[in-house]
């Protein structure tokens, strides 16, 4: 992609090292390149065009003062302006009220139980926090039984009731156990659902307003396509969720649907899975994620030491 | 249903009467082709054959230009490819074997339970290997489906070796008569070494107990998954073989057009697709409505 890059400008114009600045005549090629590098990278169509859009604008007629070529320059820029809109700098989760309620949602198989276990454990060992994990996922196959092997394994108390098909009040027995049990933290996690299943956003949206949950996290899976938008979307304006969990980022994804969802929610990313073990998680660094999504770290560094 | 009477309401305005299709056209459609994750090199690929194709037939109305880019989309899913699949019979092999792989989450082990019951319903006895000995409550969940098909589900503890579970299912297929074997493997994301490693040996060694199997290594995709999937089926098919393809969680709000570009490359045949989280829920693949959704 670099080289490509790279060969494509040279070839173009001869650009003076130091000297000139940027115009739409000496980077059009790099636009061009740095939005298909975005779609690449599953960035949506709109926020693609939109933001390379954005960015040229805001970059033409700066001066090219050091020994990089106009290109290398507007390919900085957007990295920069890509790391800002990802957030700046790290989000913490708001810990307040007593218990702390934090709802887990998103799509089937996105990562939700999984990050309902390391969130548990991270909150235990680093935040010294005594959570109670809430199953509230009644759908599934063996779902209670993942959340409750995952609890053993980080050694955190799980509430469940086989009993009971109603989310709400499991949910609600769920906080009435850590009060008990004088558990600060509740994690319940949901079963996954389309953003377009009626029923089941309804549902969840009554988990919100029985629980009160400080924390409402979007957990999304970092391999996802141009749908991104659709779901996170959907799911925002029905929970006005407070962040979002980018799971599975151990992979060799782009993760393009961070900018993507970003750009539309304009929500937090809080957290980001990097592996199926429980130890497996991370905060989330926005500068890290805008260089992943446009994997132009060569020219980025290469424009930083000039 | 919108956008699709805006796509083709566009198409008439801006094709009628001329030789070529205006850029505003492919404008759209490239659009269309990309939200729904055909990728981009794909989708310039599909405007260039149709760019190519107006040209070459010189005039070109409304209903020729729908049928044209239905008719090249489909080339790419069908070019090397197999017919659709017909049913959900076998043939001549006893036991047939079937793996099932992919990445965390996509949708593998409802996929066994959707097609354990399509298959038993057409009149097969088939039997399920709970290979994903990895997962919290992994053999728990194919347990589950076992009893909700009412099938057969071969298991050993959690952490057990999965190719020596494997190995046990096709054994007891054989010994039991049964027509269909399903083996369920844990997922695991394609640039693991070891864990793909593992998939290769838990593949080899089923051939000891029946030197053809598995038949079929079904690999699954998420509809929702983007440009990700391409190396998905590349490291897959590497280290196993992959056949046939299964695209899940098309009854969500994802196109799924990843898969174009995918049958275009590896010549792999999409054969079931995921449509909800129910036992009914699996269907075979079918190119002509596949390629309508997307317009929809
Ligand atoms: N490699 C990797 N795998 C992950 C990560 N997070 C979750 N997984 C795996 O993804 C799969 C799905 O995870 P779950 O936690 O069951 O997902 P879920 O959202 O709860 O699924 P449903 O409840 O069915 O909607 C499992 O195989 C997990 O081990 C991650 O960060 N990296
Ligand atoms: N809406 C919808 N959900 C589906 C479909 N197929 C599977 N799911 C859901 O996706 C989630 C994950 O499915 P699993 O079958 O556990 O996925 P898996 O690939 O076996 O997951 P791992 O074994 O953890 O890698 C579950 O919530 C399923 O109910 C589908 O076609 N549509
Ligand atoms: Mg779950
Ligand atoms: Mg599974």
């Amino acid at each position: 992609m670099f080289e490509n890059l790279q060969d494509k400008l040279d070839r173009a114009f001869k650009v003076l090292k130091g000297q000139g600045s940027i115009s739409e005549i000496n980077v059009a090629e790099t636009v061009k390149e740095i939005r298909k590098a975005l779609l690449d990278a599953d960035v949506n169509y709109k926020t693609a065009k939109t933001f390379t859009d954005e960015v040229r604008e805001k970059a033409l007629g700066q001066n090219v003062l050091t020994s990089v070529s106009p290109g290398q320059l507007l390919t900085k820029i957007m990295n920069d302006e890509l790391a800002s809109l990802m957030g700046g700098t790290v989000t913490e989760l708001e810990l307040k009220g007593n218990p702390t309620v934090i709802l887990i949602a998103g799509l089937n198989g996105a990562g939700k139980t999984t990050f309902s276990g390391k969130l548990a454990n991270y909150l235990k060992d680093k935040k010294n926090k005594k959570p109670l994990l809430v199953a509230g996922d009644v759908y599934r196959p063996a779902a209670v039984d993942q959340l409750q092997i995952l609890g053993e394994q980080v050694g955190v108390p799980v509430y469940a009731n086989l009993e009971s098909k109603d989310p709400v009040a499991i949910a609600m027995e769920g906080i009435a156990e850590a009060k008990r049990n004088g558990n600060n933290v509740v994690i319940i996690d949901t079963a996954g659902r389309l953003a377009i299943d009626e029923a089941l956003m309804n549902e969840i949206s009554a988990v919100k307003v029985a629980t009160q949950p400080q924390e409402i996290l979007f957990v999304v899976d970092s391999m996802t396509g141009q749908d991104a938008v659709n779901t996170a979307k959907a799911f925002n304006d029905r929970l006005d969720y407070t962040g979002v969990v980018l799971t599975k980022l151990d992979g060799d994804t782009r993760g393009g649907a961070a900018l993507s969802i970003k750009s539309v929610v304009n929500k937090p990313i809080k957290f980001i899975g990097t592996g199926e073990k429980m130890e497996a998680l991370d905060v989330f660094y926005p500068d890290r994620m805008a260089s992943r999504i446009l994997g132009m770290g060569d020219v980025i560094s290469l424009v930083e030491r000039a | 249903e919108k956008t699709k009477e805006g796509f083709f309401a566009k198409i008439s305005k801006a094709v009628v009467g001329k030789s070529t299709v205006d850029d505003a056209v492919l404008d759209e459609l490239e659009e269309i082709l990309v939200t729904s994750d055909v990728g981009v090199t794909t989708t310039l690929k599909i405007i260039e054959r149709i760019e190519a194709r107006v040209e070459r037939d010189k005039y070109v109305n409304t209903s020729e230009l729908n049928q044209i880019l239905r008719d090249e989309i489909q080339a790419l899913l069908a070019e090397n490819n197999s017919d659709d699949f017909a049913n959900f019979e076998y043939g001549k092999h006893k036991p047939y074997v079937i793996m099932v792989v992919g990445v965390n989450g996509v949708g593998k082990t409802t996929t066994i339970g959707k097609l354990a019951h399509k298959l038993k319903e057409s009149g097969n006895k088939v039997v399920l290997g709970a290979a994903d000995t990895f997962r919290a409550a992994a053999v728990d969940q194919i347990k589950v489906w076992g009893e909700r098909v009412g099938v057969r589900v071969v298991a050993q503890p959690m952490g057990s070796d999965p190719a020596s579970v494997a190995y046990d299912t096709l054994q007891s297929a054989v010994s039991n008569g049964e027509d269909v074997v399903i083996i369920d493997t844990a997922g695991r994301l394609h640039n693991k070494i070891a864990l793909m490693n593992e998939l290769t040996k838990i593949k080899n060694v089923m051939k000891k107990v029946i030197p053809d199997a598995p038949h079929e290594i079904l690999l699954v995709l998420d509809a929702s998954t983007g440009q990700n999937a391409i190396e998905q089926c590349k490291q897959f098919t590497e280290a196993t073989d992959v056949n046939a393809l299964a695209l899940t969680k098309l009854d969500g709000t994802a196109k799924g057009g990843v898969v174009i570009g995918i049958s275009d490359q590896f010549k792999i045949p999409v054969k079931y697709i995921g449509v909800g989280e129910k036992i009914n829920d699996l269907q075979l693949f079918n190119k002509n409505e596949f390629v309508n959704s997307l317009f929809k």
